[in-house]
């Protein structure tokens, strides 16, 4: 049924830190590789070594500029998706295919009853979903449900496939409805927030803001890079060399 | 929004199928053998039909569309395929029990009129219920929907009447009324809805704000994803303009001219119908084209 489950106490989800993601791409294709071979279909390509391919994907890492001049930011964003607690993916849905667990808070879709309709896609704001362009079916992050519970893995694989493969460990995987788990504490510390919370979905995943930086680059303190890069011209006897050999 | 052709095809013709089966559900038109009856009938439930198939094409697993019908609580989709099906076999009764007399039982018309109304509601529903579609988004998005289907409705069986009775229709004249609101409605609508954006910007979106302006600087990959198929189509102002136009012109004003100048000519009437759907078509095609997601927030939209 695609009626909401009472709020869950325990609240799954990721928390991303765009500290430090560098932009490698790792969990993107830790994500494929791992979720292409578990839940569900396979994540299909089109036209993969063709000159437009394209794909389902649970995760993508975009890059944004933030601010002006010196002060300016480059931060990598990864993004997939944030397990709701008040998902309007999951209400619209006609067939009850797609659904948030009541006991873990995750939101998964049923791909025996998905019709592929793509109304779910439409109402997330996140851009969370994907059509799978082979099977015809609504592809999302699982939250690596057939890991995390999964006991014939080595205990330290029972984390997503995106936070086990993080080189920089920028993502973190954790109950945010714990307030005492270590996500919460890393949420209340570096000030986590919401994904465009005007639009009341209520996301489980926080974001961890880039930190400030050490020291302000005001004018005072800033390096001339353009400066130090000039060399001296030469003179005496190395400007005569110079300009005899330029005569030869 | 991606106009896709089996959703124009499907929310235009259902629409005038729904809105043809209501005003035979009022018994606004008299058929005077009842071949004319099965053909009035025949019309509405073709169009129905039409609209539904198109609607499937839309699937990944058509076959499977019958689960649909299982969320009624809760989604707009699911309360349209319902309301849609009992609809229709509510008509099929209504048009079986008439068959003799050349118009049906009243009660079961009036529940026919009623359902056929609650279901293009629910057709609009699904797309005005969207928080993340700010021109769909709108109060007024189902008023639309309705207008054009009994606008369109009565257009149709004004032809029809004139057709089957020998020229004359009475209901040129509610067919004049139906597109003229169905105009004004349109253009409150054409210029408030989305107007104020979804409130939602690309500072929101990543939560970067505070660090002044957030501008896209690469995409997650190389070429165009799925996502962006969907959801990132855009239409030149310009075009839209010419379209708009274009849209007012076929669904509303030469049909208006045609309906109210033709009281005499079933030709005409037939004429206006046909213009009227493909500006109606026009007009949704804009109404995909010209809506944004907030997901394109993500790929260098502003608002
Ligand atoms: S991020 Fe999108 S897909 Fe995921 S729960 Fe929220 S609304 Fe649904
Ligand atoms: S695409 Fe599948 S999961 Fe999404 S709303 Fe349609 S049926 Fe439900
Ligand atoms: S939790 Fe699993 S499915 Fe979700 S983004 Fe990470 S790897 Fe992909």
């Amino acid at each position: 049924m695609t009626d909401m489950p009472a709020p869950s106490e325990k609240k799954l989800g990721l928390v991303i830190d765009l500290d430090i993601c560098v932009g490698c791409q790792a969990c993107v294709v830790n994500c494929k590789e791992w979720n292409t071979a578990g839940y569900g279909a396979p994540l299909s390509d089109v036209n993969a070594y063709g000159d437009n391919p394209s794909g389902s994907w649970l995760n993508r890492v975009h890059t944004f500029e933030a601010g002006k001049g010196a002060e300016a930011r480059v931060v990598h964003f990864p993004k997939s998706c944030l397990h709701c607690e008040d998902a309007p993916c999951v209400p619209v849905c006609p067939t009850g295919a797609s659904y948030k667990r009541a006991e873990d808070g995750i939101v998964l879709v049923n791909e025996d009853w998905c019709i592929g309709c793509g109304l779910c896609a439409w109402s997330c704001p996140y851009g969370a979903r994907e059509m799978d362009p082979a099977e015809g079916v609504m592809k999302k992050c699982t939250l690596c449900v057939d890991r995390i519970y999964n006991d014939t893995l080595d205990e330290e694989d029972q984390i997503p496939a995106c936070v086990r493969t993080c080189p920089t460990s920028a993502r973190h995987f954790g109950d945010l409805g714990d307030p005492n788990s270590d996500v919460s504490k890393l949420v209340a510390e570096r000030g986590g927030f919401d994904l465009m919370p005007e639009q009341n979905t209520k996301p489980v995943n926080k974001y961890l803001p880039p930190r400030p930086r050490r020291q302000a680059a005001d004018d005072d303190t800033s390096v001339d890079l353009v400066a130090l890069a000039k060399t001296d011209e030469p003179s005496g006897f190395w400007s005569w060399l110079d300009k005899t050999l330029d005569r030869l | 929004m991606r106009p896709a052709f089996s959703l124009i095809v499907f929310t235009t013709l259902s629409g005038l199928g729904f809105g043809l089966a209501a005003i035979l559900g009022l018994g606004l038109i008299m058929a005077p053998t009842p071949q004319w009856w099965v053909i009035y009938n025949g019309v509405a439930l073709a169009l129905i039909g039409a609209g539904v198939l198109s609607s499937t094409l839309h699937l990944g697993h058509p076959e499977r569309a019958w689960r649909a019908m299982t969320q009624w609580r809760s989604s707009w989709l699911s309360r349209e395929g319902v309301l849609a099906a009992l609809t229709t076999i509510i008509l099929l009764g209504f048009a079986a029990e008439g068959y003799a007399e050349g118009h049906g039982n009243l009660k079961i018309g009036i529940a026919v009129a009623l359902l056929s109304l609650a279901t293009i509601w629910s057709t609009a529903m699904i797309y005005a219920s969207l928080k993340t579609v700010a021109r769909w988004h709108h109060p007024l998005t189902p008023f639309v929907f309705v207008g054009y289907a009994i606008s369109g409705g009565l257009v149709l069986a004004a032809a029809l009447d004139a057709l089957a009775n020998g020229g004359i229709s009475l209901l040129a004249q509610p067919a004049l009324m139906g597109l003229i609101s169905t105009a004004i409605v349109t253009m409150i609508w054409t210029k408030q809805a989305g107007a104020e954006g979804s409130g939602s910007t690309p500072e929101s979106a990543t939560g970067l704000g505070n660090l002044g302006e957030v501008r896209m600087l690469m995409p997650p990959h190389s070429e165009e994803n799925w996502l962006q198929h969907e959801m990132g189509f855009v239409v030149a102002r310009k075009h839209a303009a010419k379209l708009r136009l274009f849209s007012v012109t076929l669904a509303i004003i030469l049909p208006a001219v045609m309906v109210y100048s033709a009281a005499a000519s079933s030709a005409m009437l037939v004429l206006a119908a046909i213009t009227h759907v493909i500006g109606v078509m026009v007009s949704r095609w804009l109404f995909f084209a010209e809506a944004k997601h907030t997901v394109m927030l993500y790929y260098g939209a502003r608002h």
